[in-house]
């Protein structure tokens, strides 16, 4: 009986040398599939070209006006910009405008909560980050954004003099993106430890990179992730 | 990462112009793993005897990536890491989350689902604060309520149970409305609920109201202003109890709040005791508007017309709704893809906890605890 439920045993090795064959079998299946695969894009381009007219169809950012937007266009002339998408209002505005301008929005317009600030990476524009301030006011009853473009290294002035809940919020944008904010009293990690490496919230960070990184330095192998 | 569990921060403090006795200033941690700080929360005290001269928070010990795991998720998967966040308050997160996308895609939840919808996240923030009122009174030395709402919240739970099969991420909602149809007898239990609790909050109150202990504990300590809560981005049962009438259920109501008639309570003095009478009160308006809306819920459908693949167009969006702690906002940004291309969370937690500096200074250290509980945060939502 021992013996009978060993033999099963070695049979499985077998298997296992068998299987590399069948894997080996395997890659000219996948190697076949890329053609397939080259062939798809042609019929899957085509399709976008009968959809594009079809995106107007889609809600667009339309021009914001109020009496608050002719002062300040007024003001800074194309360096601000003003929309309004599904109903939501958002300010674009130059880098060099900013602390001025949240200042102004604060002082003059009344936006005294600064509901949150953040970030969104986009890779491949010049100016890859997007720096979201989102404003509302209590008097007015009503919410708007802020948004400026920057570039990879460049600074924002920080905010924390205006509203104090910018400080958190600064170190956060600048534990997730590296975005340096000039003027921020204690600008650290917040989320992370400070010995974290790169900047997650960045397109270019994978989610598997810190994983592979980490078993690698710590337990000296692949990690098989 | 040594430098963090070493560091005592730079803390920039003033000294007393006449030190206690001749003791030297004392750092000393709280946490991370203390019982008061509700979770993993790591505060660093600069101390002159018992009087706090600062503090330091240290988070992100419950730092699980929830915006950048969005990004790898489409919409639909994503909704439930929601309930993870601030976990003792799953439903409203969902409601949170479900509406900003509704918002992106352009489409609005039937009346019936919104009826659904606002019992159910009533219900949590009955659930969430009591679960507050628990522990924040055992953090000060009061035990007996602790078993008292943990009583009452266990009917709560039982609905939601009865109604998606889970107490606590609950994953109640979908985008366009919810999955589930109540279940047979829902408004009855409601009813129920509505019938048995309303007694129970006055005993909460008989309890610690009138308490000596509970008023030398809670009067006059954490003390905030209106401006400066306001300065600090502080929302919420905190907010409100420092005189700022302000709900987001009624500045900018979503779902079908502007329907339901409820007042929004506010304090006086900032301090923690009104924020446990501004608390108190909520639940007991919650009450009344689960009452007016499980009487009123009507019949139809409870999912929109949502297609099987969400796909947003290009663009952008900010929803925020009221959560038992404060606002939670979404903030999500579409490249008309079926993943989100960045998901961000405004968590009221986060905000709130900031102002624990400012409370707490020149407090005695017992009152540190006192003020960590009246914030009412939930550390899976500070972190994310």
């Amino acid at each position: 009986m021992a013996e009978e439920t060993k033999s099963p045993v070695p049979p499985p090795p077998p298997d296992g040398e068998k299987k590399p064959v069948t894997e080996s079998v395997a890659p000219p299946a996948q190697a076949a599939a890329p053609p397939a695969a080259q062939k798809m894009p042609t019929p899957a381009a085509a399709p976008p070209k009968p959809a594009a007219p079809a995106k107007p169809a889609g809600p667009v950012p339309v021009p914001w006006s109020s009496p608050m937007v002719e002062k300040y266009r007024h003001q800074y002339g194309s360096g601000l910009e003003a929309h309004s998408y599904l109903g939501q209002n958002y300010f674009t505005v130059d880098r060099l405008l900013i602390p001025d301008f949240l200042k102004l929005l604060r002082d003059d317009e009344q936006f005294d909560y600064c509901v949150d600030i953040t970030s969104v990476h986009y890779p491949k524009r010049e100016k890859q980050f997007d720096v979201i301030w989102i404003l509302y006011s209590f008097a007015r009853n009503e919410r708007i954004r802020v948004k400026t473009q920057i570039a990879d290294g460049e600074g924002v002035p920080s905010a924390v003099s205006i509203w104090a809940t910018a400080n958190w919020l600064e170190r956060e944008v600048y534990d997730m993106f590296g975005i340096k904010f000039d003027g921020h009293p204690d600008l650290k990690r917040i989320l992370l430890p400070d010995g974290w490496k790169g900047f997650p919230l960045r397109k270019d960070y994978g989610i598997l990179q810190q994983d592979q990184e980490w078993v690698k330095i710590n337990l000296g192998i692949e990690s098989g992730q | 990462m040594n430098d963090r569990e070493n560091a005592v921060s730079n803390l920039d403090l003033e000294t007393p112009e006449k030190p206690y006795l001749d003791s030297n200033e004392l750092i000393i941690n709280m946490g991370p793993q203390h019982p008061a700080t509700h979770g993993v929360l790591r505060v660093i005290l600069k101390l002159d005897g018992e009087k706090v001269l600062g503090t330091e928070c240290v988070i992100g010990y419950l730092h699980r990536g929830v915006e950048k795991i969005a990004e790898n998720r489409t919409y639909t998967m994503f909704n439930p890491y929601v309930d993870r966040m601030d976990y003792v308050a799953a439903v409203s997160n969902g409601l949170g989350y479900c509406q900003a996308v509704e918002k992106l895609l352009n489409v609005e939840a039937p009346p019936r689902a919104n009826y659904i919808r606002v019992i159910l996240t009533e219900l949590n923030r009955i659930a969430s604060h009591q679960l507050w009122l628990g522990t924040h009174a055992l953090d000060i030395g009061a035990m007996t309520p602790l078993f008292y709402t943990f009583r009452d919240r266990e009917e709560i739970l039982k609905i939601f149970e009865k109604y998606c099969g889970a107490r606590l991420t609950t994953h109640a909602f979908r985008i366009g409305g919810c999955q589930y149809e109540t279940y047979a007898g829902f408004e009855k239990d409601v009813k129920n609920f509505l019938t048995f609790v309303a007694p129970k909050i006055g005993e909460y109150e008989e309890l610690l109201t009138t308490n000596r202990i509970w008023l030398e504990r809670t009067k006059n300590v954490g003390v905030i202003s209106g401006p400066d809560a306001i300065a600090l981005g502080v929302t919420g049962p905190v907010l409100r109890a420092s005189g700022v009438k302000w709900d987001i259920r009624k500045a900018q109501p979503y779902a079908n709040y502007s329907q339901f008639d409820f007042e929004i309570p506010t304090g006086k003095n900032g301090d923690t005791y009104d924020r446990y009478l501004v608390r108190m009160e909520e639940m007991r308006q919650s009450l009344r508007i689960i009452e007016q809306a499980v009487n009123g819920i009507p019949e139809g459908p409870i999912m929109a017309k949502v297609p099987k693949v969400i796909k947003p167009a290009v663009g952008e969006i900010y929803h925020s709704i009221e959560a038992p702690k404060g606002e939670l906002g979404y903030f999500i940004v579409s490249d008309g893809s079926t993943q989100p291309y960045r998901v961000r969370v405004r968590p009221p937690s986060f905000v709130n906890l900031q102002a624990l500096d400012v409370m707490v200074r020149g407090m005695l250290v017992a009152d540190v605890v006192a003020v960590i509980g009246t914030l009412d945060i939930v550390l899976g939502e500070v972190d994310r």
